[in-house]
């Protein structure tokens, strides 16, 4: 099993023969070529000559984290695994407009059931909010019924963003004070929550960028947002499943098993940063889940986290070749 | 295959000596599918793995048994290897002599059948070219080989094989059905990928 690498420091990345090691005036680290899946890159990272077209070769993408945690981009290797006739059907299902609204029906109705999960969760193991809680999931549940009669993306997406106001909305009645996140704003995040949240999301996208690299499927066509949006949409659109399972969960317990504290974070409200202990601590929580496994009925076996998005991305190339009609994962644990 | 044809062809096949990787030419596209020999061993194997691996989607990357093909296939056989492509259809190694032999390693016997057909497959377009062969498979695991000769009946069944396999792949993917193999098939995780 390849490992996913994060590097917090700043140092170079280089090459001698075959190895690639991370070095800095600190610490010398060796990166084994066969173990890596990707890097994820959060410090400063500079390469010595050879070693972005060696790891290119050899299929590893970098993903790039500016000082903030935010996602800034890929090194993304050459396709290598090119199924012409795949790119062809992910591509009439954005042509056509009643299969893109399909498709990205099903990201919305994905990333809407493990909403309702979560919330769920907490409307049972927490007498004092059980109410509200509820309330919410029952509005989220109406807004949600509504999205078969959009017959537009846009309407789409305005929907969506209903549901995840919603569910904002409760999570504010779950979590204290120095938790709320009153309005979810994205750049620059304004309060602890929203560091949080921007965090995860960010890792999430670039995970499942990784993934799509190893499926044949076509990362810059997409269907809930915009081919254009950004280069790699189609990890936006598979991202919204898993943003509820994985970051969503992961601040739960950060918060609740009152991992952090103070020095986790940089800042203040307004410009709100996580700071490299906070970071640590996120990422390896982040990397427990991951390799957290689940009982997986259609496999018959254990599968971790991660794998559950390749067999996300699998399922969706299983839709665009005709052969089983999607459905989102929704987590039956 | 009479003498002059078999003098061009052993000058053909000697050429062949001194280069790793070579061509003979031989028609092997069927109204664009290209038959292989991979692909009429994974017709009898299943028709979804024919029909994914056809299109060009594979997952083979991290397999153990891939890796234990290649490496019995780089060990054992290196003193022998020609690693010969006839037009795409890659084939594990030929012997010259008298008649030219066709060699296919393979792990087991769990494969049987699919792997005679495609050893049948090489000999039929070896013999539209007159070529004169005889197919032998290599076990080496169990330390056993076992001839493969093609009679008239083969070489219906192949013909026969042919226009099917052309006609999967050029339709739509088949539904993925549950079989004994799946659990060692590449595949498996594509196929049985819905909870
Ligand atoms: S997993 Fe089973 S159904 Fe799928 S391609 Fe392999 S053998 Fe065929």
């Amino acid at each position: 099993m390849r490992e996913d690498f994060y590097i917090l420091q700043d140092g170079i990345l280089k090459r001698k023969e075959n190895t690639v090691y991370f070095e800095n005036k600190d610490s010398r680290k060796i990166l084994p070529i066969n173990k890596i899946n990707s890097i994820f890159a959060y410090g400063n990272l500079s390469f010595s000559s050879g070693v972005v077209s060696y790891l290119s070769k050899e299929g590893i993408p970098i993903h790039f984290f500016n000082y903030y945690g935010f996602y800034e981009g890929s090194m993304y290797p050459r396709e290598t695994l090119v199924s012409g006739d795949l790119v062809i059907r992910q591509a009439e299902n954005y042509l056509n407009s009643e299969r893109r609204l399909c498709l990205a029906g099903k990201f919305i109705e994905g990333a809407c059931g493990n909403i309702l999960k979560n919330l769920r969760y907490y409307a049972r193991t927490r007498e004092d909010v059980q109410e509200a809680v509820g309330d919410y999931a029952t509005s989220i549940e109406t807004e949600f019924s509504r999205l078969k009669d959009a017959e537009t993306i846009p309407s789409m997406m305005r929907t969506e963003g209903k549901i995840r106001e919603l569910y904002y909305n409760a999570l504010d009645e779950i979590f204290p004070e120095e938790y709320r996140i009153i309005k979810r704003t994205r750049r620059p995040p304004e309060n602890k929550m929203n560091t949080l949240i921007s965090f995860g999301n960010s890792l999430v996208y670039s995970t499942t960028l990784s993934e799509i690299y190893n499926t044949q499927l076509n990362p810059t066509i997409s269907y809930l947002h915009e081919p254009f949006e950004r280069r790699f949409s189609l990890s936006l659109d598979v991202s919204e499943i898993f943003k509820p399972i994985l970051v969503d969960r992961i601040i739960f317990k950060l918060i609740n098993k009152n991992m952090l504290d103070d020095s986790c974070f940089r800042g203040e409200i307004g410009n709100m940063l996580l700071s490299e202990k906070g970071k640590k601590i996120f990422l390896k929580e982040y990397d427990e889940k991951l390799k957290t496994t689940i009982k997986h009925k259609g496999l018959n076996r254990n599968v971790s986290y991660k794998s559950l998005i390749r067999l996300e991305l699998y399922k969706i190339s299983k839709h665009v070749l005709g052969v089983e009609d999607y459905k989102p994962l929704v987590m039956w644990w | 295959m009479n003498n002059e044809a078999g003098k061009d062809n052993d000058c053909g096949l000697n050429d062949l000596e001194d280069r790793p990787e070579t061509s003979i030419h031989a028609e092997v596209f069927l109204d664009s599918v290209r038959i292989t020999g991979v692909k009429v061993n994974y017709y009898h194997i299943c028709k979804t793995k024919l029909w994914l691996f056809s299109h060009n989607i594979t997952l083979e990357k991290g397999d153990d048994n891939v890796a234990l093909g290649k490496i019995l296939h780089e060990d054992r056989y290196k003193k022998n290897s020609k690693n010969i492509t006839i037009d795409g259809i890659s084939i594990d190694f030929v012997k010259t002599g008298k008649r030219i032999e066709i060699h296919e390693i393979k792990k087991s016997k769990k494969m049987d059948a699919a792997d005679r057909a495609q050893l049948l497959f090489y000999l039929y377009y070896l013999k539209k070219r007159d070529f004169d062969a005889v197919g032998v498979l290599n076990y080496p695991l169990l330390n056993k080989i076992e001839k493969v000769e093609l009679n008239p009946e083969d070489e219906d069944a192949t013909e026969r094989e042919i226009e099917e396999i052309k006609k999967i792949v050029l339709g739509s993917m088949p539904v993925p059905a549950h079989k004994k193999i799946c659990s060692r098939c590449a595949y498996q995780e594509f196929c049985f990928c819905g909870e």
